[in-house]
């Protein structure tokens, strides 16, 4: 049989191996459904989904929705800007209101961590976690690590490096989770104080010097360095971390190995990579945003199928 | 609740074809569609998965070995995502591949299928092949037509053998390639 063995997609952390391989057999179909001529299934046509965005996304809102409309659910959108939470409703009370419009399933994005978690407790649908403070993404990382398992093979045995911003990236949670549980090799790579304190306890290398990083490496996951979750200063300058920590052409070129270069975005280009780097056949980065829209019709998909009809 | 053994050793198995038969069905079934359809140039034959593309593969197969059929336009589809079902089912629902390499555009489709029985499958096989073009025509080709059985008004174009069987019954189809002889058989469950 093949089930999710969980009623939510909350984290990684929740999800085993076989899960993780049916997500992905799953989004396989999919991904030959949205080349199709016709980019549309109409499996869900009588479910309905809330996106709710408690904080600003673009690329993740508009996968979701595209997700949601290639099979056929109909769609609400709710953005925290302009609603009712900032005149001081609750979580619970926004939600449940939400839901009293008879939403099957909530696809939530909140700056609070845990703040899906919280949510699955309390109402009845199913919860799709589209990132939660500096927590978890887990679509994001199923999507990263199905890109790798496109480019390369596999992912059992690859080397990952995550470079950047690691202490204020929810990416940097879930991919480490994910690629573990896939059996991969994991290092982080940043300045010092953007690379938490205990990471090593989660059983990933810590490297701070760029290059060596790479040189180690077979994929290189880049992260962009998240000033809005900074009150102070985490480094001296941006010239200064570009300089230490971002990705040019001249040092891929130095490493005599050609590695794989991946992106999450919202790119920062010149900062933690360069354009060139960016739009070269190495980088992954617009084939992660296509499997993007798999891998989220997939978790839909799977979390819908557990949904009994009316 | 007795054990599947149990269950085994009471079900009543009877062939309806064996691999004879099948044979000269198939054979039957291929020169119908020579018929209608002559050099095959503007026809696409569609195997629907998963135990309609071994029909298919065989059709396929004596066109082209022995009415020297080149060409022929062969494909793969999925209506896992089309089913009117989702949800409504104790098991899930399992995926497989969908192969069209070509289009469908104005093409004369042939969906072929080994048994008909709801006709529930094809509804949603009409549904999952709009998404690849707009065909010129669509046909139907089955090897078992179960008479009397049918949820929606859906009739093969080319059948093989038509049976009258009760619902408690099931047809089934195997195919050499998967369980080395090529057989029908009705299963009774009581």
């Amino acid at each position: 049989m093949k089930h999710l063995s969980v009623q939510h997609l909350l984290g990684i952390k929740y999800l085993n191996l076989r899960d993780i391989d049916l997500l992905f057999e799953t989004a396989n179909h999919f991904k030959e459904v949205i080349n199709r001529p016709i980019k549309k299934v109409p499996s869900l046509r009588d479910i309905t989904i809330a996106n709710l965005f408690f904080e600003n996304s673009t690329r993740t809102k508009l996968s979701f929705e595209l997700a949601e409309k290639r099979l056929s659910a109909d769609v609400i959108n709710f953005s925290a800007s302009q609603s009712s939470v900032k005149k001081g409703e609750t979580l619970i009370d926004t939600v449940n209101n939400i839901l009293s419009m008879k939403v099957d399933i909530v696809v939530m994005r909140h700056p609070n961590v845990g703040a899906g978690v919280f949510l699955s407790k309390h109402i009845d649908a199913k919860i799709i976690n589209a990132g939660d403070g500096a927590h978890e993404h887990p679509t994001q990382a199923l999507l990263d690590s199905y890109s790798i398992k496109e480019n390369l093979g596999s992912v059992k045995g690859k080397k990952v490096v995550i470079v950047g911003d690691i202490l204020h990236s929810r990416v940097a949670l879930s991919n480490i989770y994910a690629l573990q549980l896939q059996g991969a090799k994991v290092m982080v790579c940043g300045p010092t104080t953007l690379i938490p304190k205990h990471i090593a306890s989660l059983g990933v290398l810590v490297e701070t010097n760029l290059k060596k990083a790479l040189q180690w490496c077979d994929v290189a996951n880049v992260l962009r360095v998240q000033h809005e979750r900074m009150d102070i200063n985490y480094f001296p300058s941006i010239r200064e971390y570009t300089q230490l920590f971002g990705i040019n052409r001249e040092l891929l070129d130095s490493l005599g190995k050609e590695i794989v270069i991946m992106h999450p975005g919202p790119i920062n280009r010149g900062v933690e990579i360069t354009s060139d780097v960016a739009d070269s056949k190495q980088s992954i980065i617009l084939n992660q945003v296509e499997n993007g829209v798999a891998i989220r019709m997939a978790v839909i998909y799977l979390l819908a199928q557990q949904i009994k009809p009316n | 609740m007795p054990s599947k053994q149990r269950l085994d050793s009471n079900m009543a198995q009877k062939t309806l074809l064996n691999s004879k038969d099948i044979h000269i069905i198939l054979h039957r079934l291929a020169c119908q569609l020579l018929e209608n359809h002559i050099d095959f140039t503007n026809t696409v034959l569609v195997g629907l998965q998963p135990r309609g593309t071994f029909l298919a593969n065989r059709i396929a197969k004596i066109l082209n070995e022995e009415y020297n059929i080149k060409n022929l336009h062969l494909g793969q589809l999925d209506i896992t995502f089309f089913r009117d079902d989702f949800r409504r089912r104790t098991a899930p629902l399992e995926a497989n591949s969908t192969n069209l390499n070509f289009t469908i555009e104005d093409k004369k489709v042939v969906l072929i299928d080994d048994v008909l029985f709801s006709g529930r499958s094809i509804r949603s096989a009409l549904t999952a092949i709009q998404s690849f073009g707009r065909p010129d025509s669509i046909e139907l080709l089955v090897l078992i037509d179960r008479r009397f059985s049918r949820h929606l008004p859906i009739q093969p174009n080319y059948k093989g053998r038509q049976v009258d069987v009760i619902n408690s019954e099931k047809v089934k189809v195997i195919w050499k390639e998967n369980d080395k002889k090529d057989a029908v058989y009705i299963i009774n469950n009581n």
